[in-house]
């Protein structure tokens, strides 16, 4: 039996295209990146993957990611 | 010959109310407490404190900053499925109260001892019901104790019940501060392998946070379906009717001690009928022993349950009985309306039209000593609302 309650299963692009509030990108430098996933945790929106990359279409621009990088491998760069 | 020594495991002990909770906790075998302490309760959570400390049982203890963070620590360690215990009194009762409906109507099974006793203004930290009984619309499951035994054995029925599946409500047992939680009294220890083993399952939330299926709970909900939530949580509380008996009835059969919603005390053949919740609808049964002496029958019915309330088993037991007046004790009361159990018990004979005469008296609240004398005076009075020594 299952109760019923507020429950949201997350689905993609449920908010629309987020991927147009983007003012800049988070590039991620393969090179400096150790694989400690804060990134991939951290992302409001779940746009990161296993595999460490960034999905455009959805990534809004927050810079979170970027912030909670410990090697500073994660640039965000002006869109044009 | 010399005798042998042999070591028994102890299985009767001499401890307070508070003692007799936590103990029951232990054996519940929780992963999460998190606890605020507040006189009368406090020596709960500091039993459960030295019990996790000396190893008794590992679990997380989580020491919080307040009563609001005690509940909400148990509603995210629910919320991940985990099996949660808090405690607390009065004034830390209502300083919950937005996580009281917030856990209730989540639907998470977690298992609170309260120990009743006033609100200020004026700082009086006796027994009195209105702290749990102001919170009687969240949605919690509410118990009402009478001994000391009465408590640790509640506790034991209260994680079965809110874990039931098809109840999955928070459920709150009530003991009358120091009148209970500062009170020793012998205590019979149940078979913790048999509780464990025979009585109380592995929980299971369904709904509880899991990383195979991603979800989150309590988001935006809007009124299209906010009322299904709401009767969905009704159908829980209904269903929790049967769920008590059925775990009352186990208990009797693994354990010996016997529990209904209702506790009926002589009142089968009763003219006059006592009624009231926790240690002062005990001390009734001595004033029924009394006034049978002198010839008057009287009876007694002890709520053990507010929410669900007993309905069937109060009018059932009302009508078999030939008393034609009903003495309801109230230890609250809700100002500009009337004593709360007495409320309760009129609706439910108004819709079973049912009509007696009710006596209302107001006794007991904040510690008013009451006697069983005083209740052989109590049957006396006529039918409307009395406070007791005014
Ligand atoms: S910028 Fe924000 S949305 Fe985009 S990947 Fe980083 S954390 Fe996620
Ligand atoms: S936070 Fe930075 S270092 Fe860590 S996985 Fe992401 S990119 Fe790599």
């Amino acid at each position: 039996m299952k109760v019923k309650m507020a429950i949201s299963y997350p689905t993609v692009g449920a908010s629309g295209r987020t991927g147009d509030w983007r003012v800049f990108r988070p590039v991620i430098n393969q090179k400096l990146c150790i694989h400690c996933y804060n990134c991939y945790v951290f992302c409001p929106e779940g746009t990161i993957s296993p595999e460490l990359g960034v999905d455009y279409e959805y990534c809004k621009g927050c810079g979170i990611c970027a912030n909670e990088c410990p090697s500073k491998a994660i640039r965000m760069v002006k869109e044009e | 010959m010399m005798a042998e020594c042999v070591e028994e495991e102890e299985t009767s002990v001499y401890v307070t109310g508070c003692e007799a909770a936590a103990r029951a906790v232990i054996i519940a075998k929780p992963s999460v407490v998190a606890a605020y302490p507040i006189t009368p309760q406090t020596e709960i959570v500091e039993k459960l404190s030295l019990f996790i400390g000396e190893g008794r049982h590992d679990c997380q203890f989580i020491a919080v900053e307040s009563e609001h963070s005690a509940l909400s620590a148990c509603i995210g360690a629910a919320s991940c499925g985990a099996r949660t215990f808090t405690a607390t009194s009065s004034h830390g009762l209502l300083y919950m109260a937005e996580m009281l409906y917030w856990a209730a109507i989540a639907r998470l099974p977690i298992v609170m001892a309260n120990a009743n006793r006033a609100l200020a203004s004026g700082w009086n930290i006796w027994a009195d019901h209105i702290d749990s009984l102001s919170q009687r619309d969240a949605g919690w499951i509410q118990f009402y104790t009478s001994t000391v035994q009465e408590v640790y054995d509640t506790i034991l029925i209260a994680f079965r019940v809110a874990e039931n599946e098809g109840v999955m409500l928070p459920v709150m047992v009530n003991l009358d501060g120091f009148l209970l939680t500062h009170i020793n009294q012998p205590l019979r220890l149940v078979d913790e392998t048999l509780y464990q083993e025979e009585f109380l399952d592995e929980i299971n939330v369904p709904h509880a946070l899991n990383l195979d299926s991603p979800h989150t709970l309590g988001t935006l909900i809007s009124p299209s379906d906010n009322y299904r939530v709401q009767h969905d949580r009704k159908l829980g509380m209904e269903r929790a009717k049967d769920v008590i008996k059925e775990a009352e009835r186990d208990f009797l059969r693994l354990f010996g001690r016997e529990y209904h919603p209702v506790m009926e005390y002589r009142s089968d053949d009763a003219e006059v009928l006592l009624l009231g919740m926790g240690t002062l609808a005990k001390e009734a049964e001595d004033a029924v022993d009394m006034m049978r002496f002198r010839g008057i029958k009287a009876g007694l019915l002890r709520l053990r349950q507010i929410r669900p309330f007993p309905d069937d088993e109060i009018i059932d037991a009302i009508s078999r009985s030939p008393a034609e007046k009903l003495v309801i004790i109230d230890r609250d009361y809700s100002p500009g309306s009337g004593g709360i159990l007495s409320q309760e018990v009129k609706t439910r004979l108004y819709d079973a039209g049912i009509v007696k005469e009710i006596v209302n008296v107001i006794a007991g609240v904040g510690g008013q000593d009451v006697s069983a004398e005083d209740m052989m005076e109590m049957v006396e009075l006529e039918r409307g609302e009395h406070w007791w020594g005014i």
